[in-house]
């Protein structure tokens, strides 16, 4: 029999983070840049300005060549789940599926539909219909991130299901809990805006790079200003809610909230930090080495303590805390890793011990094990375990990452706010230095959607479904090498399209609005 | 009354009919792969690549729907079958990403790799998808090498539920003549209807003349290919299950029997496959006939739908297993009964998508194809 291969499990792990991490460069621009076109659009439909209908083509061929690597890059993610997580697949596949097929049969097929509209359709229906056809587009757009993402918010904080020991898998019995799931509706809101933020930011600095060549002036007014305002407000709606995500973490992920804050031993009136750098002698989550080198709190005291309880006072528990247990939790003292391993085994052996007695027709026995297994599931995965450092993300990797996303979180409302009152005194044109510094922050908008996926799913291992299947356990029987190889044949052929795509961003940007 | 047995054999309709959908959809593969053949200067090429070019999405969004509806309704499948045969599934979505750029790249300025090499992408999407795809499913007949088995997962150290017998996870396939015949069937099917929409779609006398010629040369091989397979699977042994007890063994005339036993979808077989040869014949007896893909199309449609019919209904496993009692059926691979009965419910919405799809295909093509449209279109490729 073969046995779990560590190298197997962690080739499907990069692979599915770079997969992902692609599809993540090109979704969110398809989401921001969409809408300002489609805003763009309606305002040419209102006014008909044909000016305001050469920006709007200009942004929809940007739009087509990224949309392109969109659709190249979600192909592969979609079957990825039974390819390379086939256990994952058939045990929470009763709740998991509904949502992609769903997003298959609506909001895909939604896109492929309007955008051959938007794309062909110019001289062949009304510009009413067409303007629909562009909100369409985008709705479906906007569809598909939401049900992918009730799917990835389900297996943060898994709900509306129940195991069945008959078929071992767990079944879903209530899909609205899964769909009104609080953590996906925040999930919802916040990586959408974060596309609409990446869009303002793109569109704020093409159209910075017009008006620092002086070239087309009146279209790269129109677009900053469209851009701008649409940044502004989508970066003050990401702020409230990344500060939802950060309460949702600590109600429901704790161990993920403490490894963003580097929080080793737990404290009441717990401070946010600000800045700060990891000491890399520490080694271990119980040794008595201080985990910082420096560090910088926000000066108002207990912030961590109300982001997470909303109580400034409240009592926030650090990775030893969580491992040791005993601390007071929402749903009681809470368990030592140790306690909840038990749990998990014992959940797993009763679920063996039940099919054998199911085999032997053997009914007494059979429900006693069912109870017992039901008792103990919901710490199923720990039985998967072995030793407490498994509980624990890669600490550098989430803080670090954590704190640039907020950071630049901050960065882009004050960039947004300056060009917009530039734009109001009319002297945007001549600001060469905001010019220059807004364009060059286009790659800033990658960099914070990037790292903010790297929280929530590093910050969430060991776990595929938190407390209930670990990613050793969610693979599929394949070798290492096959994996191996897949991996970097993605990386070879996502890398070259990446490099052809900017290229052909680029000059499509340098012929500008006019050459449509 | 709805029972759960009732909505497996729904959703394995609707798998099937999405799997017909998408084989008629494959046309664009199939048109993709005769990119260096039909077409001899720069301008055919082009107007083929924008003809085609307006309907790859839905093709594309036909497989990941099917992909995603079979996750959905048949998980055990969908883990089994993409974790097992992994190299095939990845070869056919390879091809894929492959295609998803090519169409939008290729006559960009700044693409780096220049036309040739996106419209090379595109032929190798046309070859490997269909004959691949098309050998992927007749392992639904000719069974895989795979065994699942609930309890592993509670092997610590060892979970993984469905495990593939051997290390080509998939490639073995192409060992079996059978699943070469349905392969190739499908490859020529697809550039048959291919050569039919361009003969309803273009406006040029040229590449309509030689399309006429094309039909017969994959008309001739599909026809071949498709007769082959299926009378070997008729008179083949299949993989029957007991209605009672749930227990696989291999049936003399099991897929024949079970057109027999289930007319109705004898009926649509036939009238599938006289439409798909009635589309093919009218186009090639009479020149003014245009309208021949939407008789093979039609037919494509109905014709798999009911071949699929015939590997999941009647009690058959329709993912069938060398290791017999592992097989896959409708009953033991289906979502529970609350899954399927909310994607049900959603499924209601399909004929509205239906809908607007057909809305939108038909705003866009009041008129036929010519160079001149692809010259002045704004977002031609
Ligand atoms: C432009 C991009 C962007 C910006 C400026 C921010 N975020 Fe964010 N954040 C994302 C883009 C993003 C994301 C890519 O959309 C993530 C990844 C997964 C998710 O749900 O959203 C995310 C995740 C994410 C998570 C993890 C959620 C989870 O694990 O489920 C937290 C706690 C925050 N964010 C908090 C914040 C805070 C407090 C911000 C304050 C400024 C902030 N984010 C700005
Ligand atoms: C598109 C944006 C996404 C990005 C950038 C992203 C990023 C990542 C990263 C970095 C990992 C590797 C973590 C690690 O192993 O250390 C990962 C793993 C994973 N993510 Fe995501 N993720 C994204 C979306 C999703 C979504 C929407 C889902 C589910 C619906 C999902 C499910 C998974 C799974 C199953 C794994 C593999 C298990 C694991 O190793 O964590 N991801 N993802
Ligand atoms: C691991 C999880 C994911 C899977 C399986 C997945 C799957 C896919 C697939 C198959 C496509 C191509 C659709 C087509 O045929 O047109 C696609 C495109 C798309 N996906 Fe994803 N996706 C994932 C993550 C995400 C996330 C996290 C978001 C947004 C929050 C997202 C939003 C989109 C959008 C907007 C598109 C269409 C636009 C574009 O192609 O750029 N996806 N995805």
């Amino acid at each position: 029999m073969e046995l779990l291969d560590v190298t197997l499990v962690n080739w499907s792990r990069a692979q599915f983070a770079l997969t992902a991490m692609y599809h993540w460069i090109f979704v969110p621009l398809t989401l921001g840049v969409g809408i300002i076109m489609a805003i763009m659009e309606t305002i040419y439909y209102k006014t008909g300005d044909e000016k305001w209908k050469t920006a709007t083509k200009f942004w929809m061929t940007i739009f087509g060549i990224n949309f392109a690597m969109g659709v190249a890059t979600g192909i592969i993610l979609e079957f990825q789940f039974g390819t390379n997580w086939s256990n994952y697949s058939w045990f929470v596949g009763d709740i998991f599926g509904a949502p992609l097929a769903i997003e298959g049969i609506f909001a895909f097929f939604m896109e492929a539909t309007f955008i051959s509209i938007m794309f062909f359709g110019w001289k062949k229906v009304s510009k009413r219909f067409h303007m629909i056809s562009t909100w369409l587009v985008m709705v479906g757009a906007t569809l598909s991130a939401l049900w992918i993402l009730v799917a990835n918010a389900w297996m943060q904080y898994p709900i509306g299901m129940e195991f069945n020991p008959d078929t071992v898998r767990n079944e879903m019995v209530d899909f609205w809990a899964i769909l009104l799931s609080p953590i996906a509706i925040n999930k919802f809101f916040h990586t959408v805006l974060s596309g609409w933020v990446l869009g303002g930011l793109f569109v704020v600095g093409v159209s910075s790079w017009f008006l620092l060549k002086r070239r087309d002036v009146d279209f790269a007014l129109k677009s900053i200003k469209v851009g701008a305002i649409f940044g502004l407000v989508s970066t003050l709606l990401i702020i409230w809610t990344g500060d939802g995500s950060a309460y949702h973490v600590s109600q429901k992920q704790p161990m993920k909230l403490a490894v963003m804050e580097g929080l080793y031993e737990g404290s009441e009136q717990a401070n946010l930090i600000a800045l700060g750098v990891l000491n890399p002698a520490k080694k271990s989550y119980n040794d008595t080495i201080n985990p910082f080198l420096f560090k910088l709190d926000v000066p108002i005291p207990g912030l961590l303590s109300f982001l997470g309880y909303r109580d400034f006072n409240a009592f926030v528990p650090g990775i030893k805390d969580i491992v040791d247990g005993g601390y007071k939790s929402p749903e009681g003292i809470a368990m030592s890793f140790a306690e909840k391993q038990t749990r998990g085994k014992k959940a797993i052996q009763a679920l063996s011990d039940y099919r054998t007695a199911k085999v032997n027709n053997d009914t007494i026995n059979a429900s006693l094990y069912k109870a017992e297994l039901v008792d103990n599931y919901s710490h199923f995965g720990y039985g998967y375990l072995e030793k407490p450092e498994d509980l624990i993300p890669n600490v550098p990797l989430v803080f670090y990452s954590f704190h640039i996303m907020v950071m630049l979180g901050m960065y882009f409302l004050a960039i947004f706010a300056l060009v917009l009152f530039l734009l109001y005194r009319k002297k945007i044109e001549n600001s060469r230095l905001v010019l220059w510094v807004a364009l060059l922050s286009i790659p800033l908008g990658y960099i914070a959607g990037q790292v903010g996926w790297i929280v929530a799913e590093v910050g969430r291992q060991p776990w595929a479904i938190q407390d209930i299947l670990p990613v050793q356990a969610a693979i599929s029987s394949i070798s290492a090498d096959s994996v191996k190889l897949t991996f970097f044949l993605f990386l070879f052929l996502f890398t070259a399209l990446l490099f052809a795509e900017i290229r052909i961003m680029v000059k499509q940007i340098k012929k500008g609005p006019e050459a449509e | 009354m709805i029972t759960y047995s009732f909505l497996q054999h729904y959703w394995w309709l609707i798998i099937s009919l999405l799997g017909g959908i998408l084989a008629f959809l494959l046309f664009v593969q199939g048109g993709q792969s005769m990119l260096f053949s039909l077409s001899k200067t720069e301008d055919e090429k082009r107007l083929l690549v924008n003809v085609l070019g307006r309907k790859w999405e839905y093709t594309f969004t036909t497989l990941v729907t099917f992909g995603g509806a079979f996750f959905a309704s048949f998980p055990l499948f969908y883990s089994t079958s993409f974790g097992g045969a992994y190299w095939v599934w990845m070869i056919i979505l390879f091809c894929f990403v492959l295609q998803a750029v090519s169409f939008e790249f290729q006559s960009k300025p700044g693409n780096t790799f220049g036309k040739t090499t996106y419209r090379s992408f595109l032929f190798i999407n046309g070859l490997l998808g269909t004959f691949l795809i098309g050998a992927a499913i007749a392992t639904f007949f000719t069974g895989s090498d795979f065994t699942v088995n609930k309890g592993n997962i509670t092997q610590q150290m060892a979970p993984v539920i469905s495990r593939w017998g051997n290390e080509w996870h998939g490639l073995e396939a192409l060992l079996n003549l059978r699943n070469w015949a349905l392969g190739l069937a499908v490859f020529f099917l697809a550039r048959t209807n291919a050569v039919l929409y361009f003969i309803n779609r273009l406006n040029d006398k040229v590449l309509e003349k030689r399309s006429r010629k094309y039909l017969w040369y994959n008309a001739i091989p599909f026809v071949v290919f498709f007769l082959t397979f299926v009378i070997w699977t008729l008179l083949a042994k299949g993989y029957a299950v007991h209605p009672e007890t749930g227990i696989v063994s291999l049936e003399q005339y099991k897929y024949f029997t079970n057109f027999i036993e289930m007319p109705i979808v004898l009926v649509l077989f036939l009238l599938g496959v006289v439409s798909v040869l009635w589309g093919i014949i009218g186009s090639l007896l009479s020149e003014k006939n245009k309208k021949g893909i939407w008789f093979s199309g039609g037919g494509t449609i109905v014709t798999v739908c009911s071949l699929l019919l015939v590997a999941g209904y009647n009690n058959t496993a329709f993912y069938p297993s060398h290791d017999l009692q592992s097989s896959l059926t409708i009953f033991n691979s289906s979502s529970s009964e609350f899954t399927l009965t909310v994607m049900s419910y959603v499924s209601l919405m399909i004929p509205f998508v239906a809908a607007y799809i057909i809305h939108a295909w038909r705003a866009l093509e009041k008129n036929r194809t010519d160079i001149e449209d692809v010259n002045s279109d704004h977002h031609a490729y």
